[in-house]
């Protein structure tokens, strides 16, 4: 919590604000010793309220899992006899291909990541180190899309992506997100606490505007980069309404649209294979998030919401 | 290259980002504005100006005030609910819960699924008869209910997915503002001889304030456009029961074809974000420095 976006809570910050976003103790503080932990009966209601609530949260996961591992007679009765089976994954995914859809939505997030990550990168610069004429309007332009979100613009961008050609394309549903108001903003702050002198030293060296921008900038805003690339890929991971309107074939469907495609036309509603296939959907994603913990919540705190 | 002589450099490392905002940002909303006056173009009729006609159909639409009633309510009841559950979730994270991580990881696991899938889930615990709920109702002898079925708890069941959902993603927030608050207070509170709900109430909800300033809006941005949900468990159904706008957007289009009258309720939808978003900027970003 140390980068100020527009759009992350303006926390009551130590008085020592502004510390470079590479600073290494980054959100790591912790207070061991509180007052309140309260003692004895309390600590009780509170351990059981919150855990039943924990519970509850993790119910529909849980069930899943039940239902996706055992033979679809199980899947909704439960009973501590009830055999292993890895075989609703493989019939899911004979039954749709869901290996492409795979593919088609790790090919989707890191165009779209590639893409922002180079776009914002060239447009923070120019915002955070030069004067120009017009700055401050280029710079509103860029704030206006974090009012008016592409997601609700679904009837002209279709028009859009038709009239280009791109209909039924991967291009077709990652170009409308490539400029990103909010990874512009972001790392134009990163790169604002870029310390000037660091920058001059660059130049007396004899080192370009380019040559400042790679060796000195973006390797100093990596923790800004990370937490930005999180948040674009769990969003564009788990995105649907756009992709299920710009695709309508095996070829370019993301694995969400293709849950979707599957769950709806499967009319014998086979509970186990469905989870199995909603597993299969979520689980990358979701391995990643309980690898990367930490990295995940933290970018999640420092990027506000996108 | 000098940083401040050449004028053309900077608007060289612009030009594709503002390019791309431009054709899918600001292009698209002065675009909605435009066909919204227009009629659609039918087979043997092209598209004619028509001034506010469309949005006199819009305001004789039982559909649409449908749509916009649910969505006022699903912003009313989502967003305290969800703040509500994910302020006790990060006091409970923040205390020293047995099992805090596990916790924090079962609270936030919702936030980083695909709505797609949990909706899919959901969908199996609303089933009347062999569902979920059904089973556990049936067990005790409530009886069966089809919980998506029925105009009057379609919606309701709807909100309680999108609080599951989000209350989680709200903790994070909430975690980290209340690990900013001095120590200093929990123990000067402790001595004054303060009740934990009175500590919280008296300093730990006023520090908390422009958090849940910034949820909210968030949150209620949210519920104008989360549709996920409606498109796996319910398709607006039963009887437009959970009809929100973006929805009612999609099927204008995608299944009636008729996109100015769909311009006219993205404008509606735009309208709104535009309020929010007002109310946003006067309300957070006087704290921000732009210089």
């Amino acid at each position: 919590m140390t980068t100020s976006a527009s759009s992350t809570p303006p926390a009551k910050r130590p008085p020592t604000t502004e510390i470079a976003p590479v600073s290494p103790r980054d959100g790591t503080a912790r207070v061991s010793l509180r007052p309140f932990s309260a003692t004895g009966h309390a600590n009780l209601l509170d351990t059981t309220g919150a855990w039943l609530l924990g519970l509850l949260w993790l119910l529909p996961l849980l069930y899943a899992v039940w239902s996706a591992f055992h033979p679809s007679a199980y899947a909704t009765r439960f009973s501590l006899s009830a055999p292993l089976t890895l075989e609703n994954f493989v019939q899911a995914w004979q039954a749709a291909p869901f290996g492409r859809y795979l593919v088609n939505t790790f090919v989707l997030v890191t165009v779209i990541l590639a893409a922002q990550l180079v776009l914002a990168t060239l447009a923070a610069y120019a915002f955070a180190r030069f004067t120009f004429r017009g700055s401050e309007v280029a710079f509103m332009i860029v704030l206006l899309q974090l009012m008016i979100m592409p997601d609700v613009l679904i009837v002209e961008n279709y028009r859009t992506i038709a009239w280009m050609g791109l209909r039924d394309t991967i291009l077709g549903i990652a170009l409308p997100y490539f400029a990103s108001a909010f990874g512009i903003f972001l790392l134009r702050q990163a790169f604002k606490t870029v310390p000037r002198a660091l920058d001059d030293a660059a130049r007396v060296e004899g080192a370009n505007a380019w040559q400042v921008l790679w060796r000195v900038y973006v390797p100093l805003a990596r923790p800004v980069y990370v937490a930005y690339a999180l948040v674009s890929i769990s969003h564009h991971w788990n995105n649907f309404l756009w992709p299920l309107i710009v695709t309508n074939s095996v070829q370019t469907r993301p694995l969400t649209v293709g849950l979707q495609v599957f769950a709806a036309t499967d009319q014998g509603i086979d509970w186990s294979l469905i989870t199995a296939a909603t597993l299969m959907t979520a689980a990358p994603l979701f391995i990643a998030f309980l690898l990367f913990q930490r990295q995940f919540v933290q970018s999640f705190m420092r990027a506000g919401i996108r | 290259m000098n940083r401040t002589s050449s004028s053309r450099a900077p608007w060289l490392l612009l030009s594709p980002a503002l390019l791309l905002l431009v054709a899918f940002t600001h292009y698209p909303a002065v675009a909605t504005l435009w066909h919204s006056v227009f009629s659609t173009a039918r087979a043997g009729a092209a598209s004619v100006f028509v001034g506010v006609e469309n949005y006199q159909l819009l305001l004789d639409d039982p559909v649409f005030w449908q749509a916009l009633r649910n969505n006022v309510w699903f912003a009313l009841i989502t967003v305290p609910v969800a703040i509500a559950l994910s302020i006790a979730m990060a006091l409970w994270v923040h205390r020293q819960v047995p099992g805090r991580a596990l916790l924090r990881l079962a609270y936030f696991t919702p936030a980083i699924l695909p709505m797609i899938a949990v909706a899919n889930i959901w969908l199996f615990f609303y089933t009347p008869q062999y569902g979920l709920i059904a089973q556990i109702s049936q067990a005790f002898g409530w009886g069966d209910h089809n919980w998506l079925g029925q105009p009057g708890t379609a919606l309701p069941a709807l909100m309680v997915v999108t609080i599951w959902k989000e209350a989680g993603f709200f903790m994070i927030f909430y975690l980290a503002a209340l690990q900013q608050i001095s120590p200093t207070l929990a123990e000067a509170a402790a001595l004054e001889g303060a009740s934990r709900w009175q500590f919280f109430r008296r300093v730990q909800w006023p520090l908390l304030m422009p958090t849940t300033v910034f949820v909210v809006i968030n949150a209620v941005i949210n519920a104008f456009r989360l549709v996920d949900h409606v498109v796996v468990m319910t398709r607006g159904g039963p009887d437009n029961a959970t009809q929100l706008l973006l929805y009612y957007v999609y099927q204008v289009v995608f299944s009636f074809w008729d996109t100015s009258y769909a311009a006219a309720l993205t404008v509606v939808l735009l309208t709104l974000l535009a309020i929010v978003a007002f109310v946003k900027f006067r309300l957070l970003d006087s704290r921000t420095h732009y210089q």
